[in-house]
């Protein structure tokens, strides 16, 4: 089976997470029609009602939509992606911290770790 | 109407109670895990929804109907152990199957039969024990039925044929059946049941969604019962 799982959290919620990321690195373009619940059932390994979930969560949200006949796309909004964008930058910067502040770095050490590492991107 | 319902089934073989007071609703659109250590009373249940064994005590209804002809119809049954005649070949065994049910799909069973590498000319007798396994799955998920008892389908089978297993159950879902796997082997069904059944010695502890199981207790299916059933 194709997708690793983490044990003890929802399935659903780790595919949202996994199809999120795909649409926030362009996998999956602005309008760009989604395969559907079967075939990501299938990918995924997991059952397709999970998967239905999934994606009924993720249109709740704006992300995607459904066109009734033809399945269901992602959103064409740019605001929405841009806001997923923030969104992910945040919690990323979030786990950095974590693990920086719990390796005993102050703010002012992190900021200089930084900076000097950016000069090299 | 729940396509499967149970009411207060009790079953004993001599002195051991192998089922007590065993109350289920199983809804179609579903794949539901049951689930419990061997000896548990798994298979004495799919049994008695087959119509093999009759309770003791209590009913059991499917569409309506108590298991007999007309369940049968609809119920497409994989037992725990090679039932197929020995002297006959895949080939034979498929269209033997193609007769009997209605809802038979030849050309699935022989395209399933190709993807997995069996040989048609082949008897069974000469066939290896895993082998034998997947022609009999594939004569079970080959049926269009409404509900399908699979025990322990995945049991003998190298992982890439259990991938495969997998991966055909969830292809063959539809909303208007109910797969209903017997297993101890959670981890591999973990990701595909919708529903989990716990029995222990007989009885059900437990009958939730896995999702909620993974939600409330962050724990997986596969974590929740080590911790259930630890010895």
């Amino acid at each position: 089976m194709e997708w690793n799982f983490e044990p003890g959290i929802p399935i659903y919620s780790q595919i949202i997470d996994e199809l999120t990321m795909r649409i926030a690195r362009g996998e999956y373009a602005l309008g760009e029609k989604l395969p559907s619940v079967r075939e990501l059932a299938l990918e995924a390994g997991v059952n397709p009602n999970t998967v239905q979930k999934a994606l009924s969560e993720m249109e709740r949200s704006g992300l995607v939509y459904t066109e009734r006949t033809s399945g269901r796309f992602v959103s064409r909004e740019k605001k929405i992606m841009e806001k997923l964008r923030s969104n992910l930058a945040e919690k990323y910067i979030e786990e950095f911290l974590e693990k920086l502040t719990g390796i005993g770095m102050d703010k002012k050490e992190i900021k200089e770790a930084v900076m000097e590492r950016l000069k090299e991107v | 109407m729940a396509l499967v319902e149970t009411k207060n089934i009790t079953k004993s073989f001599g002195s051991n109670f192998a089922l007590k007071d065993i109350n289920l609703s199983i809804e179609s659109g579903q794949i539901v895990g049951l689930l419990g250590p061997n000896g548990s009373g798994k298979t004495t249940l799919i049994k008695l929804m087959m119509g093999l064994l009759q309770p003791d005590m209590g009913s059991i209804r499917i569409e309506g109907n108590e298991p007999g002809v007309e369940t049968k119809k609809i119920s497409a049954y994989l037992p725990d152990r090679i039932v197929l005649p020995s002297y006959m070949t895949t080939e034979q065994l498929i269209r033997m199957n193609a007769d009997f049910f209605d809802d038979f799909n030849e050309s699935k069973a022989v395209e399933m039969a190709k993807s997995l590498n069996l040989d048609f000319g082949q008897t069974m007798q000469k066939m290896s024990k895993g082998t034998k396994e997947k022609l009999q799955l594939i004569l079970t998920m080959s049926r269009e039925a409404k509900l399908y008892l699979l025990d322990e389908p995945i049991g003998g089978v190298d992982p890439a044929t259990r991938d495969y297993i997998l991966r055909t159950i969830i292809t063959n879902y539809s909303e208007d059946a109910a797969v209903i796997i017997s297993t101890h082997l959670i981890q591999d069904v973990e990701s595909i049941i919708d529903d989990v059944i716990f029995i222990n010695r007989g009885e059900t502890v437990l009958h939730k969604s896995a999702e909620e199981i993974r939600e409330e207790n962050n724990k997986s299916v596969d974590e929740l019962f080590r911790e259930v059933f630890k010895c």
